[in-house]
């Protein structure tokens, strides 16, 4: 995952491209997340000039919705399943082993700031359980093992 | 030359497949081989995956699952040719999961090439629209109605009524909305279609704003599914290069647009009206209906607001008529229903069959039981939102009115299996914190009953005055199911109240021992 430190010039031009489709404020949230790796409160006034809301608005938005990060992400981003389908093939096991091997909870970054670990409502690969998503990469029949290898090649590539 | 399909899906992807399809490229180029390698959707048999297939004279021949270290033997086997291996699974078709199928909507899932313009057309691809170009708007509105096709996100509503409600709508600007927001655990079906045969989902847009009237068409998809979003921008693209999209749909004179939006993590925003708040850029927090969205619906305008898979099913029932379509299926429940095994099942996948069969031919016969061997004991149909039952209701036929009359719901079509190691008391607090997890804060027995319930379920897992919070955990249920605004806090109350029901036992252990970190 590549990320770079929040930039306003940057988050202005990327704004500026969606400003102009309707119901913007989805497509520039996420734009901005894909950029920079969570929302920066300094975007909530320049989305708010751009759309002519208030910052309230804004906020509410970008608080509303899971995806959101509000505090840059560790390097890798690795999201586990923890729907039904996962649930019934072990993910809360897996969520256990990789909360006490990265010595963090779900929804923290590791103190080495590599891997950020997060909850996630179904990946849709409900047949190959456990799942998990390692940077927009989907990988399922997720073994503690397999789970090992993964966060270890994680840190390896750009650690 | 001989054509090689390693599947592009994301579930094929994430046992392998794209290592696969390099190993046999390399493999192929240090031999001198003659391939063109495919990268076609999924058949659907994704314990296979990665599935290779080989274009032979006599059809095509499937190898799975492959591992790229059983690449150099593949050739070694001469599978280029179609010759036996330990992978070998023999011809595609005829593998008993796939041939068992009736498959309508997923026709070429799996098939053909999703990016390919000429493999749709190829294969049947926008002969239901060159046919509603030449009707009247009416005339495909009825022929959909006549075809019995009810939604198929979950709540079943007739397709036909709801184009007729917005046809009738006299507006400047109508809207075609496509749900693919596929939040239900247990269900990758809009995925695996999107992923598998986009022109498919674009053909059906543009029929239903032929029908309807509607000028511009949008995907509301959800994040979670960075492949699909990548297939279906670029096949927009090129529906658009040729002419399928724009401001005259093949030269029609008719304009038709579209474009996808990606959603941010929120289960509500399945439901319809939060998904238009969504859409408009807000939070997704539901709305009252009436009015319904077929009248006020995005940016206030008459809106058809379908599923995937229902909009996917149009062009079929264009091409072949309605007649076809409603000739498969049971009762009220017309046409076919792409089910998906998913948890713990021995041969999970997708398979469409006409609306009819039974919960237990679907685990066993297609699934082939669980996956771990042990006894099954419970199994959530439709999502997080769906009644867990039992192996005395495993009889009860997959159609929408024989699961309603068993308090239970058909949804999306997700079978989620789980053997005897599952704790139902666990499952249904799962249930309420889900529910709290997501509820969009509208409605006070969605908000507040969800929290309330996981108190009163830990209370019960606790042992704490155990009867009477069974009495209150049912109270507050008939609470939440009369009146929640929606269906998330309406049928939170289903699988909980199933897992009391069903699974009495799990709710009357011994208290557990206090553990200093409790998840």
């Amino acid at each position: 995952m590549t990320v770079r430190a929040w930039d306003e010039e940057l988050a202005l031009a990327r704004i500026r491209e969606l400003e102009s489709l309707p119901g913007a404020m989805l497509a520039i949230l996420n734009a901005l997340q894909d950029e920079f790796g969570y929302i920066d409160d300094a975007a909530v006034p320049l989305i708010a000039d751009a759309l002519n809301l208030s910052r309230a608005e804004v906020v509410g938005v970008a608080y509303f919705y899971h995806d959101y990060r509000h505090a840059p992400p560790g390097r890798h981003v690795l999201k586990v399943c923890r729907a039904e389908a996962c649930q019934a093939m072990g993910s809360e096991s897996l969520v256990d082993y990789l909360q006490t091997r990265l010595g963090v909870p779900m929804g923290e970054t590791t103190i080495d700031g590599s891997i950020t670990l997060e909850n996630v409502y179904c990946l849709g690969n409900c047949a190959l359980s456990p799942a998990v998503m390692l940077d927009g990469d989907l990988h399922g029949l997720v073994s503690h093992e397999a789970a090992d290898r993964l966060v270890h090649e994680a840190r390896r590539n750009g650690a | 030359m001989t054509r090689v399909f390693v599947p592009i899906d994301a579930a094929a992807l994430s046992v392998g497949a794209g290592r696969v399809a390099e190993a046999i490229e390399r493999e192929a180029k240090s031999r001198g081989a003659d391939v063109t390698l495919v990268r076609n959707g999924t058949r659907g048999m994704l314990w296979l995956e990665p599935l290779v297939e080989i274009e032979t004279s006599g059809g095509r021949v499937a190898y799975g699952p492959v591992n790229p270290e059983d690449v150099p033997s593949l050739f070694d086997a001469g599978f280029l040719e179609g010759q036996a291996h330990a992978l070998s699974l023999g011809a595609t078709e005829q593998i008993p999961f796939f041939k068992a199928q009736e498959r309508l909507t997923f026709a070429r899932c799996g098939i053909t090439d999703p990016l390919s313009l000429d493999d749709y057309a190829s294969n049947d691809g926008f002969a239901g629209l060159k046919r509603a170009l030449t009707m009247e708007p009416a005339a495909i509105v009825e022929e959909v109605f006549k075809s019995g096709l009810r939604g198929r996100g979950g709540a079943g509503f007739p397709t036909g009524i709801k184009w007729r409600t917005v046809l009738n709508e006299t507006a400047d600007q109508k809207y075609i909305v496509c749900n693919a927001d596929e939040g239900d655990s247990g269900t990758y079906a809009d995925r695996m279609l999107i992923e598998g045969d986009p022109f498919v989902l674009i053909e059906g847009m543009i029929i239903a704003g032929l029908a309807v009237g509607a000028t511009q068409g949008f995907v509301y998809l959800r994040s979670e599914y960075p492949h699909a979003y990548r297939t279906l921008r670029r096949a927009i693209e090129l529906a658009r290069e040729a002419g399928y999209l724009g401001s005259s749909v093949l030269g029609s004179g008719k304009a038709f647009d579209m474009d996808v939006r990606l959603g941010a993590g929120a289960y509500i925003c399945g439901e319809e009206t939060s998904l238009l708040e969504s859409l408009e850029g807000k939070k997704g927090v539901i709305r009252y209906k009436p009015p319904l969205p077929a009248i006020a619906g995005l940016f206030g305008k008459p809106t058809v607001v379908n599923n995937v898979l229902s909009l996917a099913t149009v062009p079929i029932i264009m091409s072949k008529g309605a007649q076809f379509y409603a000739d498969f299926g049971m009762g009220r429940s017309r046409g076919t229903m792409p089910f998906q095994l998913a948890g713990n099942i021995k041969q999970g996948g997708l398979f469409e069959k006409a609306f009819g069969i039974t919960l237990r031919q679907a685990i066993y016969d297609f699934g082939g039981g669980t996956a771990t061997g042990r006894p099954l004991r419970a199994v959530q149909v439709g999502g997080p939102l769906g009644a867990y039952f039992p192996d005395s209701l495993l009889d009860t036929a997959l159609d929408y009115e024989a699961f309603a009359a068993q308090k239970g719901l058909l949804g999306h079509g997700g079978i989620v299996v789980f053997d005897d190691s599952v704790d139902m008391a666990k499952q249904a607090r799962f249930a309420m914190a889900f529910c709290a997890h997501e509820s969009c804060g509208k409605c006070t027995p969605c908000r507040i009953g969800s929290t309330r319930g996981v108190e009163v379920i830990d209370k019960i897992i606790n042992d704490e005055d155990r009867k009477d919070n069974l009495e209150l955990l049912d109270d507050l249920c008939e609470l939440m199911e009369g009146a929640s605004l929606c269906l998330l806090g309406g049928l939170t109350p289903y699988p909980v109240q199933s897992a009391v029901r069903f699974f009495p036992e799990d709710f009357d252990k011994a208290a557990p021992v206090q553990q200093a970190h409790n998840h």
